[in-house]
């Protein structure tokens, strides 16, 4: 560390100003507040309370608590190579082979995502003068977990540049934004290359080899939706379902767990769950919208229940937490503070509609068999107005209170 | 039922600003506050509900093939569907005229605030479009008031909502050369990716 600090500061006045290197000052800050937690102080006399804690850190908090979806989407991404071409039935058989094929996809995506976003926001700090925004630390994480692990990288690369720029350097940096970006990169992928990013074949690498007799690379949302238009119980079409690869793939518990074909991140609900844990217990993000999305869909799920006009929308509702993205995206996505709805009730509102969106989207409309993208993109566009009318109501409310 | 999901359809799914991008003039150019905004939308809520079964009287009585059989069997050759663009403007035009005045008398304030947008709804095409839609989809008359009904709810919720965004924005640190429509436009196409989540629903 001391080793480190003294680096620092020996380079630190080739970049301030007057120094050789004056231009790219803010692209030498980035680096040294990353490490360090910049030593602010004012002039101001008297006690003062401060907190470690800047915007920098708590973004390192958000990658950290996606670490356990990562490492999941991982193994799990060479899990379902070796099921798929029959090479292995057991979990922890061959543990390295899987591990390391998953780290030979995963890990190019990840340092794509990191490098061409990272470019682009350099860029715009070095230009408009502005320190380099941390929130791309977790752009640049979210999006390789909510792609297939198939992805051609170049998309990788075209899509997190876009959505960097378009979703939030133009609004002027982290904060500003009013999409969440990584939601947008997706959306982008999944309206511009939808070949890559949707149907029954992207999910599962299947490389050079062929896959096993009766193998279908379909995902549970998939086969949810096909068994509600066909008149199959979903349960039983789950339960059937790619029985010649893995008995019971898509039971109750599997899906739960996550050891299914899907994004990288996003098929396991425990590994959500373990990261919403981190992010509440460190107050990063806010529990209302985690509590609220689950009620959100779970109540949906109920309402489908009662109209149950076709057989998916009879699904238990505790199924829409375990298929699909749900977990995931309530947890990592709605709960952005920056484009979720800012005010204490307004994210009951905005978390409870998400989920409600979400299990519409999917049961109703054949185009997204995922409704949880566009259902956060769907709110993020409505937060600035629940916040509107939230605080225009508490002005009202105080306003009756008060006696002049 | 039927009307029900028609309404959804018109409000969500074929959205007037994000599916057929109509009446863009006035949803980018009104949407600073929300109280204008509202105000504007209110109007065209109004005025597509209004014009909307109006124009379909017109169009199924006086302007149709045949449609004017009502007044003789020598009429029912006349075909007078070219006047349409002129005639629905001309009863959009003259709604436009009654808002204006009921907008002058009980809420001047509005009225000052959206000053030369509330006569140019006259030529908003989101509400042309209604009544041409509504015309070659050939509603009945109970559907073509609550397509523009529906129609006119969309366009509020879109105006709205780009309201309550452009308020936020104020602490945003756009580009220059971004600031104002340029800015708005992005917006607006970031919106309608978010509409998409409703594109495809077969109601």
């Amino acid at each position: 560390m001391k080793f480190l600090r003294d680096l620092l500061d020996k380079q630190k006045p080739l970049f301030q100003k007057g120094g050789k290197l004056e231009y790219f000052y803010y692209a030498f800050e980035a680096g040294e507040t990353f490490l360090f937690s910049p030593k602010h102080t004012n002039g101001i006399k008297g006690a003062q309370v401060k907190d470690a804690i800047d915007l920098k850190r708590m973004m390192i908090t958000v990658v950290i608590a996606m670490i356990p979806c990562l490492l999941f989407g991982i193994y799990n991404t060479g899990h379902q190579h070796f099921l798929a071409t029959g090479q292995t039935a057991g979990l922890w058989e061959d543990f390295g082979p899987k591990l390391l094929l998953g780290l030979e996809l995963v890990l190019p995506i990840v340092i794509v995502a990191y490098a061409a976003g990272g470019l682009v926001e350099a860029a715009f700090a070095v230009i408009r003068k502005h320190p380099i925004n941390e929130g791309f630390l977790v752009t640049g994480m979210l999006i390789p977990l909510v792609v297939p692990a198939t992805l051609p990288l170049w998309q990788v690369a075209l899509a997190t540049i876009f959505a960097v720029i378009i979703a939030k350097e133009v609004f002027g940096g982290t904060g500003m934004n009013i999409l969440n970006v990584a939601m947008t990169a997706r959306a982008f992928l999944y309206f511009a290359y939808p070949a890559q990013i949707s149907g029954d074949q992207v999910w599962t690498y299947l490389g050079d080899k062929a896959p096993v007799d009766g193998f279908s690379g379909a995902t549970a949302l998939a086969v949810a939706y096909n068994a509600g238009v066909e008149g199959e119980t979903v349960t039983a079409a789950l339960s059937s379902h790619n029985s010649e690869v893995q008995q019971g793939l898509f039971s109750f518990w599997n899906l739960f767990v996550g050891w299914i074909p899907g994004s990288i991140g996003e098929t396991s609900t425990l590994m959500a769950l373990v990261g919403a844990a981190i992010l509440i217990g460190t107050g990063v993000a806010s529990w209302k919208i985690i509590v609220s999305g689950f009620a959100g869909a779970f109540l949906m799920g109920l309402v489908m229940n009662l109209l149950a006009v076709n057989e998916y929308m009879s699904m238990a509702p505790e199924y829409h937490w375990v298929v699909g993205g749900l977990a995931f995206g309530v947890v990592f996505m709605a709960t952005d503070p920056v484009s979720a709805a800012q005010t204490e009730t307004g994210k009951w509102i905005y978390g409870l509609l998400i989920g409600v969106l979400t299990v519409i989207i999917r049961v109703t409309n054949p185009a997204y068999p995922e409704g949880i993208m566009l259902a956060v993109l769907f709110m993020n566009v409505f937060a600035p107005l629940i916040d509107h009318y939230v605080v225009k109501a508490n002005k009202k409310r105080r306003l009756q209170r008060a006696t002049v | 039922m039927e009307l029900f999901s028609l309404a959804i359809k018109s409000i969500f799914i074929d959205n007037m600003v994000f599916a057929y991008f109509l009446g863009m003039c006035s949803f980018l150019a009104v949407s600073k506050k929300v109280s204008t905004a509202l105000g504007l939308g209110a109007a065209v809520i109004f005025v597509l509900t209004v014009t909307a079964p109006t124009n379909w009287l017109l169009n199924e009585f006086v302007l149709k093939e045949g449609a004017l059989t009502w007044l003789g069997e020598s009429f029912a050759t006349i075909d007078l569907s070219f006047l349409r663009f002129i005639m629905f403007i001309a009863i959009i035009a003259a709604m436009v005229q009654l808002v204006e005045m009921v907008v002058e008398k009980f809420a001047p304030a509005l009225y000052g605030a959206l000053g030369i947008f509330l006569p140019l709804i006259a030529v908003n095409c989101a509400i042309l479009g209604g009544s041409l839609f509504m015309a070659t989809r050939d509603y009945t008359l109970a559907e073509a008031a609550v397509y523009g009904f529906g129609s006119g709810v969309g366009f509020f919720l879109a105006i709205v909502a780009l309201a309550a965004i452009r308020e936020k924005l104020k602490y945003s640190n756009v580009p220059n050369g971004l600031k104002g429509l340029g800015i708005t436009m992005l917006i607006t196409g970031l919106m309608g990716i978010a509409f998409m989540s409703f594109m495809g629903i077969d109601l």
